[in-house]
């Protein structure tokens, strides 16, 4: 397998990396080090720009007006775009597009002119509701929210946590389990209007990353129209499962596009802080961290790549996918973490990216699917065993 | 953490001021009448973190601004937006130091 660039490939990574340094980095020095949004003069501007481009919509499906590129072009872009100090959770700050909620391109064309299309258009928002308080690393099993149908309704009690993005949405999918007796097959995925009587984002939820913050929602007698069911009763989890085997490629290759941009900052630091008389690169302990940085990227890189390969091929890639995200992200970390050190008092302070992605990258060793889950997804392809 | 501010007024005075740490967190000013007026924050451009903001509002007085509490927060981004929510939430408007410039795009909350 050839994990090289392509020349055409090359030209589209020169072109964003331009993007990146010319665009998105002088204005991100204006923007508060926590900021994850760019003023919406600033975003339409840089819209318009991608839009010319032709890169306007990267994860929607060209059919519905995206930009129609290849997985693989999809993740070696990913990299480029995350390589600024929002870069891990608003990689260039949106201005690519966002596909939004991608189980919606498999709804009735019913639900495509109440919610997809309206999205398509920035008109709407959603969100994607799947942990619950009892538990996200095996959601089969601890997904309490009940769903009960009344006449051509549905009514969902229950409560969902760590959800991006609820108090600022129209609406949302929301997991819940309308057959108590068939654990993952007893899962039902329903359309969420957030003006609805009983939806109720309770509070945010404060973490790590300042921006982007996280909300727990409360359903009390949410009455949902049948009409609203995405899929059908009782297969809501195929949709959830989907999704997070896809994400797990371009989530891994944003992981990497930090952790070069963090390698980066550290050879250039190296190069010229000095101490003792000579500057840090002479020194044998800091040469082996920016090795040790480089021999992380690049085994994360070609995972990734690899992944994103096998599942443009139309492959298997479940096994493949988890490795990726699962590599990335712990490597993102390491590197991280060296860069700031080798960089010293600075690379703890605000006046540099790293503290940032220091606590934002700690987040991706949870976010979907923790590790132990990746490995415990990885055996169970290895092994044959069952969960 | 209770998710409203609720640690007594502080009257903004400048040995109160002077007292506020230069950490970063979020804060609220009120009238006279311990209305609120306006919530802000101290974030990672400031130069003297909450005290710096608040020698500001002391020099500014925002709506006749006369008390101050404040919380030290390092993830005052999110902090800050769920003061403004909460305070839709209960009273329906942000404060009036907020409006001229409401954040893009405020979120809803239903606190209980």
């Amino acid at each position: 397998m050839d994990l090289e660039p392509t020349e055409q490939q090359r030209q589209i990574i020169a072109v964003v990396r331009r993007f990146v340094r010319e665009e998105i980095l002088p204005l991100e020095a204006k923007l508060d080090p926590d900021a994850s949004e760019l003023p919406p003069k600033d975003f339409a501007r840089l819209s318009g720009m991608v839009r010319d481009m032709g890169f306007w919509g990267l994860d929607i499906p060209a059919e519905y007006g995206g930009a129609g590129v290849d997985l693989v072009t999809r993740t070696l872009m990913a990299v480029e775009m995350a390589q600024h100090r929002a870069g891990l959770y608003a990689p260039c700050y949106g201005v690519f597009g966002s596909a939004g909620l991608a189980q919606l391109f498999e709804a009735t064309e019913e639900q495509k002119q109440r919610y997809l299309y309206p999205m398509l258009r920035g008109e709407k928002r959603g969100f994607f509701a799947l942990t619950e308080p009892s538990g996200g690393s095996d959601p089969a099993r601890a997904i309490r929210t009940r769903a009960v149908r009344d006449g051509d309704d549905w009514i969902i009690n229950g409560a969902k946590v760590f959800i991006s993005g609820a108090d600022r949405a129209d609406f949302g999918l929301v997991f819940a389990r309308t057959d108590a007796q068939m654990g993952r097959g007893g899962i039902t995925c329903f359309i969420v209007d957030t003006d609805m009587k009983g939806f109720h984002v309770r509070r945010i939820v404060h973490t790590l990353r300042s921006s982007h913050y996280a909300t727990e929602l409360q359903f009390e007698d949410l009455r949902v129209p049948h009409a609203n069911v995405l899929g059908e009763v009782n297969k809501g989890f195929a949709i959830a499962n989907d999704r997070l085997s896809r994400q797990r490629i371009p989530y891994a290759a944003v992981c990497i596009g930090v952790a070069v941009k963090a390698q980066e900052m550290a050879i250039a630091y190296a190069k010229q802080r000095e101490t003792f008389g000579a500057s840090l690169a002479t020194r044998q302990a800091v040469q082996w961290m920016i090795v040790d940085n480089e021999i992380d990227i690049r085994t994360s890189l070609w995972l990734t790549l690899a992944a994103a390969h096998k599942a443009e091929r139309g492959e298997p890639y479940r096994m493949e996918a988890g490795m990726a995200k699962l590599v990335a992200s712990e490597a993102g970390g390491r590197v991280v973490d060296r860069a700031m050190q080798i960089h010293g008092g600075y690379g703890m302070s605000k006046d540099l990216p790293f503290e940032r992605w220091y606590r934002e990258m700690r987040i991706r060793r949870v976010g979907e699917g923790p590790s132990e889950v990746q490995r415990h997804v990885i055996a169970r392809d290895l092994l044959g065993t069952r969960l | 953490m209770a998710i409203r501010m609720s640690k007594p007024w502080s009257a903004l005075t400048v040995e109160a001021v002077r007292a506020v740490p230069g950490q970063l967190g979020v804060y609220q000013l009120a009238d006279a009448a311990e209305q609120i007026v306006c919530i802000g924050f101290a974030g990672g451009l400031s130069l003297f973190g909450l005290r710096g903001e608040l020698q500001r509002a002391l020099a500014q007085r925002p709506f006749a601004a006369a008390h101050f509490r404040y919380e030290v927060n390092q993830q005052y981004t999110s902090r800050y937006l769920e003061l403004l929510m909460l305070h839709v939430a209960d009273f329906g408007v942000l404060p009036p130091a907020n409006r001229a410039a409401p954040p893009v795009r405020l979120g809803r909350l239903s606190p209980l």
